[in-house]
């Protein structure tokens, strides 16, 4: 990997046994330079991918989850909930960690990919049954009385409207996940603070990295946050 | 559809169009919410092409009958017959028999109706509301569906609004597309539930001009439940008086609203009626 070899040749610039204080300037541009590509790549490869993947992931699962706690008879429904629960409850460096030493034959980034979705469809799945709660009872006697099926009132009826009210909070955590993607670390996965940690651990300058990889987050989730709330605007006046 | 031939706001009830059949049959009908009784003992039956009107002080019970018909309420006691056969439960042995989902959907097919609230679809635009059940409940052709969605929505004066949706229409345009949606199932029996009480004043003449033509050019049984009493005197066959789950009195609106048996009948008729 570029990482090693890059950081490696940064590291024997200043491996001089000086005062790590005086090592230069509070931020070295060149420095921030030389490195950003490293750190691009990571996030393109690592952070990126597990956010996309791991959000579409929850979103889709998220809404089966609401789904069958309400059409699920009594104790199956129950059972579904209290799993969700469980999930919800417990923290994601918790799961992280152990899924991965639990299934040491599967890639990290596959478990990490696998404990993001799967965390966050549980909270996903609240914000669903909220908006599916607020479809008014009036909508569910209009498909009765119409005899329309349980699949097609769902489809056609139910899910639509609900998920216009959830589309901002969806997005709000599809962010939060997006933030906490650093927690990867913790299985050894290469996401870019990983990577910014790697690089101060090996040429002792952390101020470059650690702000690049903030000021990457910042500039990927300040844009996303301005489409959610555009989105949330055209959704509202769309019918 | 023929066109009408009496003037609209005037439709002698004809008593040509009801045959004998009974087209939906309450035996002991119970109804309870919780510990609370609705309805008890109810015994009535709608005949073919009849139209009925529940008139009663509210929570008499009226809009709970029409919701049961529309398998809305569950019903907690006795049978309901929708042209002779169950509807949510059958008698076996002495014993109540729920009837299966599929039984039950295809007799609920029959049965339309149009809420006070509307209930449009705001997903939807106003065609696509009046063809989802034609076309994927009936599994009508999509070309047939829509042009009988244009024809009635030509009927009840909104054929300009067939690409709108429904947030975009005045309350008066949305219940007139909900009694097309409703149309457009060709059902047997019409459920009207105080369609016009969430109307501005000014729409509900209109509205109840469409259902006035209605009830005169189809054969459609009618279940109306409304606080309009000129509206259920000129389309109404029989008018049932309700109290406390109970009939109190039923027959024809010229005797019902003239010269009604039952004081309580009259003390509800001249409360809603005023100098009338």
């Amino acid at each position: 990997m570029s990482t090693l070899s890059t950081a490696a040749v940064l590291a024997q610039e200043v491996d001089e046994p000086t005062i790590i204080d005086d090592s230069g300037p509070i931020f070295d541009w060149g420095f921030a330079v030389d490195i950003l590509p490293d750190m691009l790549m990571a996030f393109l490869q690592v952070t990126l991918v597990v956010t996309l993947v791991g959000t579409l992931i929850a979103a889709v699962l998220g809404l089966v989850i609401a789904i069958l706690i309400m059409v699920l008879p009594g104790p199956l429904a129950w059972i579904v909930r209290w799993a969700a629960n469980f999930i919800r409850m417990t923290p994601i460096v918790v799961q992280l960690i152990f899924l991965f030493w639990t299934f040491l034959w599967m890639d990290p980034m596959t478990i990490g990919i696998i404990v993001f979705g799967v965390h966050y469809a549980t909270y996903m799945s609240e914000v669903y049954r909220a908006g599916i709660e607020s479809v008014p009872k009036g909508q569910w006697e209009a498909t009765t009385a119409l005899s329309m099926s349980a699949m097609r009132t769902w489809r056609r009826v139910v899910i639509p409207q609900a998920l216009r009210s959830t589309v901002p909070s969806l997005g709000n955590y599809a962010i939060s996940m997006f933030k906490d993607t650093p927690f990867l670390f913790v299985i050894s996965v290469a996401e870019m603070v990983t990577v910014a940690q790697t690089i101060g651990a090996q040429t002792f300058r952390y101020n470059e990295p650690i702000t690049i990889a903030g000021l990457i987050f910042l500039a990927a989730s300040y844009p996303t946050a301005v489409l959610i709330n555009r989105l949330e605007k055209r959704l509202a006046y769309a019918h | 559809m023929p066109t009408p031939t009496e003037p609209a706001s005037a439709p002698a009830p004809d008593t040509e169009e009801t045959s004998g059949a009974p087209v939906i049959e309450f035996v002991d009908v119970e109804k309870r919410f919780g510990d609370n009784v609705v309805l008890k003992n109810l015994n009535f039956t709608v005949e073919r092409g009849e139209r009925v009107t529940l008139v009663g002080p509210s929570g008499s019970g009226k809009t709970t009958i029409l919701r049961l018909v529309m398998t809305l309420e569950e019903l907690t006691g006795g049978y309901i017959y929708i042209d002779g056969e169950p509807l949510t439960h059958r008698e076996k042995d002495g014993r109540r028999v729920p009837v299966s989902k599929k039984e039950q959907k295809r007799l609920r097919t029959r049965i339309g109706m149009v809420f006070q609230q509307f209930n449009l679809f705001p997903n939807m635009t106003v065609l696509e509301n009046i063809i989802e059940a034609p076309v994927h409940v009936l599994g009508r052709p999509k070309k047939e569906a829509v042009a009988k969605a244009h024809d009635l929505l030509g009927q009840v004066g909104l054929s300009d609004k067939a690409d709108a949706h429904p947030t975009s229409l005045s309350g008066g345009q949305q219940q007139r597309v909900a009694i097309a949606r409703a149309l457009a199932m060709d059902p047997e029996i019409l459920l009207l539930d105080e369609v016009t009480s969430a109307l501005d004043p000014e729409v509900v003449g209109e509205v109840l001009n469409i259902l006035r033509t209605v009830a005169e050019t189809t054969n459609v049984t009618m279940l109306i439940v409304t606080h309009e009493m000129g509206f259920a005197r000129d389309v109404s066959h029989k008018v049932m008086m309700f109290d406390g789950g109970h009939v109190v009195e039923s027959g024809p609106p010229e005797k019902i609203f003239t010269d009604p048996d039952h004081e309580r009948t009259k003390s509800f008729l001249s409360a809603v009626l005023g100098d009338n």
